[in-house]
């Protein structure tokens, strides 16, 4: 009986960890779309050169200064800003993971769990 | 295209698909997530090793073992999952990291027992640095080490690689972000594409044969990935 009411809070849990992953999505799709239609006033009329690989310029690699670029609006920093947000889902997933298993007093996954938001963290940030 | 522009917006659409599915898999009540956690210490890790492989090898190999990895997807498709694992004998590892586990059926709750714990956890080590190298999900070789070797019930074992392809994938995106792999103007028709294909695709799946969409699409990647190896070898990728 223990069992079966522990597996129902887990289910419950996991269903909203469900939703909140939906959500982001959502989010990120919405800023991606939104930077898409500036994108596409100014860069619309061009050809796309992605036959030889250059690498995106420094403003579009790394966190603060994709943030500075979206948030005065240009295209580019936008749908990097959305794209941003769509990679952070997943490490919101572990993050609540991380605080389930501190409700459910479970300290070996909550060891993990930290592990894994660990290494994201790490590839994010590097 | 540049192959490297290719995988960054690939792995875009891996997390998009999977934080997308999400809510769909979770309702039902099948996914595991002690499997899951557990095993993407060793798929972030082999993710962030692949996304460093593919900074250092050249792109005609990388075409190459992604001609082999889709030729191994498409036969994948075949084998047979069995429902019900009879094999549940208790292993002493899966007991000790709490992975043993169960799911609904008609029947009542049905409980499995994981097994070989550290030889899944080695070839989901390998399903990561795929994954990093090639920006895909990696799913047919999760299913290989979770149901031919851990013995997980399918059902458990398609939503639990669900919740980790994604988590995967976010590992070498930041990666791939950093190094100037993922561009803006190539992803926004991914991303979008990719949400209005899961929407329509749910609709449709329900009523779809599935035999021989399973068909179409293996027939779709074989030549796919003949092509792939064959511009590796002949250099033009």
């Amino acid at each position: 009986m223990k069992d079966l009411k522990h597996s129902q809070v887990e289910h419950n849990i996991e269903v909203a960890m469900g939703n909140l992953l939906r959500l982001g999505v959502i989010l990120a799709a919405s800023v991606v779309f939104v930077g898409g239609i500036f994108y596409l006033f100014k860069y619309g009329n061009t050809i796309p050169g992605f036959e030889h690989f250059s690498g995106e310029p420094s403003d579009l690699r790394n966190l603060p200064e994709i943030f500075s670029n979206a948030v005065s609006f240009h295209s580019r920093g936008i749908i990097q800003f959305g794209l941003i947000l769509l990679i952070a889902t997943p490490v919101a997933r572990v993050i609540f993971a991380v605080a389930a298993f501190i409700y459910e007093k479970d300290y070996m996954y909550v060891v993990f769990s930290l592990i894994v938001l660990v290494i994201l963290l790490c590839s994010l940030f590097g | 295209m540049d192959i490297r522009y290719a995988i960054g917006a690939s792995l875009i659409s891996v997390i998009a698909t999977s934080s997308g599915a999400a809510s769909a898999y979770v309702k039902e009540g099948y996914s595991n997530i002690r499997i899951g956690m557990f095993l993407e210490i060793a798929t972030t890790i082999g993710a962030i090793f692949g996304a460093y492989l593919a900074g250092i090898t050249p792109t005609n190999i990388i075409a190459i073992i992604f001609g082999i990895v889709l030729l191994y997807s498409a036969i994948i498709t075949f084998i047979t999952r069995n429902e019900k694992q009879l094999n549940n004998k208790n292993d002493k590892v899966a007991g000790a990291l709490k992975l043993n586990g169960n799911y609904p059926t008609k029947n009542g709750l049905q409980s499995y027992s994981v097994q070989r714990v550290p030889q899944g956890f080695g070839i989901m080590f390998i399903a990561g640095s795929l994954s990093g190298l090639l920006g895909i999900g990696s799913g047919a070789v999760k299913v290989l080490a979770m149901d031919q070797v851990m013995k997980i019930p399918f059902k458990v074992s398609t939503t639990t690689s669900n919740f980790m392809i994604g988590v995967t994938a976010a590992a070498s995106a930041g990666i791939y972000l950093t190094r100037g792999y993922i561009d803006p103007g190539l992803s926004l028709p991914v991303i979008l594409g990719v949400l209005l294909g899961s929407i329509v695709g749910a609709k449709i799946l329900t009523k779809a044969p599935t035999y021989w969409l399973k068909i179409l699409f293996s027939v779709v990647i074989i030549v796919l990935a003949f092509e792939m190896i064959r511009n590796g070898f002949s250099g033009k990728i």
